[in-house]
């Protein structure tokens, strides 16, 4: 490809080729202070390309590609090559990542202990994970939490944090000093911009944490807590995961363990403020 | 007169959480999510082959229950749909 960018997140190395430059350009002023790859080795490759001959020049658009593809993906168009060089890395991981339990959650830590934020989209674990962080905790990711089955930890992935639609002025109000990518007007997902995490979650993208609260986060209802039973627990946690099947019994230990071990609690928050304020005090009586 | 059998016991991950067990099996790959009787069940027949009528005196001896041996075939035979099983 005639454009292309290396670069680690967390324990993983990507390089994202392309065949026009915009995207690439995007990239690299966004992800200017994470580190090459190991040995220079991407553990993934990510291709974005033209549709056809023509679509290079005739609303110019990209499709996703690389290592594991979506054979029916439908392209992007040329401005949201950020979007669609982000996409195109999660769908690396989510379909290729064999080495950690991928969780389909948001992560920070405090004190070497991480507190995981899983649910659908829109519950709010970006939006936590950033207002979190601009709070005094390391963020560890907004999209995905690694959990390592032999040791239980889990590893930051800290991606650039994709805060779609109402999350976007909410963020950019708490973060006011924050690094923000462009706004992206009407992609597949709504709006969409970008947060650069903050200098100490990258400088410690490589530390792991041991997973010491599990949260079940739910937007757009009266304040309430559940405690979960193991079992719930458990098979929320493999409903969250994109490779559990994938890694067969090394994921049925880590999520067995993060059942066994890990306190669990769902939250209906009507506000962030009150999700800020259950996660702080459920944190606290930990 | 048909006889069943679970498979190896290292086959199993066997996981008790709460009222469910979770349990993986190897050869397969699949997570199973049991409740009562499935665990006890499999537990009491360990390697060995049973015919219902062995296995149903077996479960009222251990678990001081009533005998009901269509129940018992029932719960055998959804054990067998879920490939944890065999007819033998």
């Amino acid at each position: 490809m005639r454009h292309a960018h290396a670069l680690r997140i967390g324990p993983v190395g990507f390089r994202i080729g392309s065949d026009r430059p915009e995207p690439i350009r995007a990239l690299r002023a966004l992800y200017r202070d994470y580190p090459a790859p190991d040995d220079g080795v991407p553990d993934f490759t990510v291709r974005l390309f033209a549709p056809g001959p023509l679509r290079r020049f005739l609303r110019p658009s990209v499709m996703i590609g690389g290592d594991f593809m979506i054979p029916d993906a439908a392209p992007l168009p040329l401005a949201q090559g950020l979007l669609a060089a982000e996409m195109a890395m999660n769908l690396q991981m989510a379909l290729g990542q064999r080495r950690y339990l991928l969780l389909h959650a948001s992560a920070v830590e405090r004190e070497g202990r991480a507190l995981l934020m899983t649910g659908i989209s829109g519950a709010g674990k970006s939006t936590l994970g950033a207002l979190l962080s601009a709070r005094g905790w390391r963020l560890m990711g907004d999209e995905f939490a690694l959990v390592d089955p032999a040791s239980g930890r889990v590893h930051a992935f800290p991606r650039l944090v994709s805060l779609k639609n109402e999350a976007i002025a909410e963020v950019e109000r708490a973060v006011p000093d924050g690094r923000f990518g462009p706004l992206l007007k009407d992609t597949p997902k709504g709006d969409i911009r970008h947060l650069v995490p903050d200098a100490r979650a990258l400088a410690a993208m490589r530390e792991p944490a041991i997973p010491a609260l599990l949260l079940f986060p739910r937007f757009g209802f009266e304040p309430a807590q559940r405690v979960l039973a193991r079992s719930e627990v458990f098979v929320r946690l493999t409903q969250a995961s994109t490779n559990y099947v994938a890694l067969g019994e090394p994921g049925f230990v880590a999520a067995r363990r993060l059942a066994e071990e890990v306190p669990a609690r769902a939250i209906d928050y009507p506000d962030t403020a009150s999700a800020l304020a259950q996660v702080e005090a459920l944190w606290a009586a930990l | 007169m048909t006889r069943f059998r679970a498979g190896p016991r290292a086959d199993l991950l066997v996981a008790p959480l709460d009222a469910f067990t979770a349990l993986y099996h190897r050869p397969s790959g699949i997570t199973h999510l049991l409740s009562t009787p499935a665990p006890e069940l499999l537990d009491t027949m360990g390697e060995g082959e049973w015919t219902v009528a062995e296995l149903a005196a077996a479960l009222a001896a251990r678990f001081d229950l009533e005998r009901d041996d269509a129940a018992l075939t029932a719960r055998l035979e959804e054990l067998v749909d879920a490939g944890l099983v065999e007819r033998w």
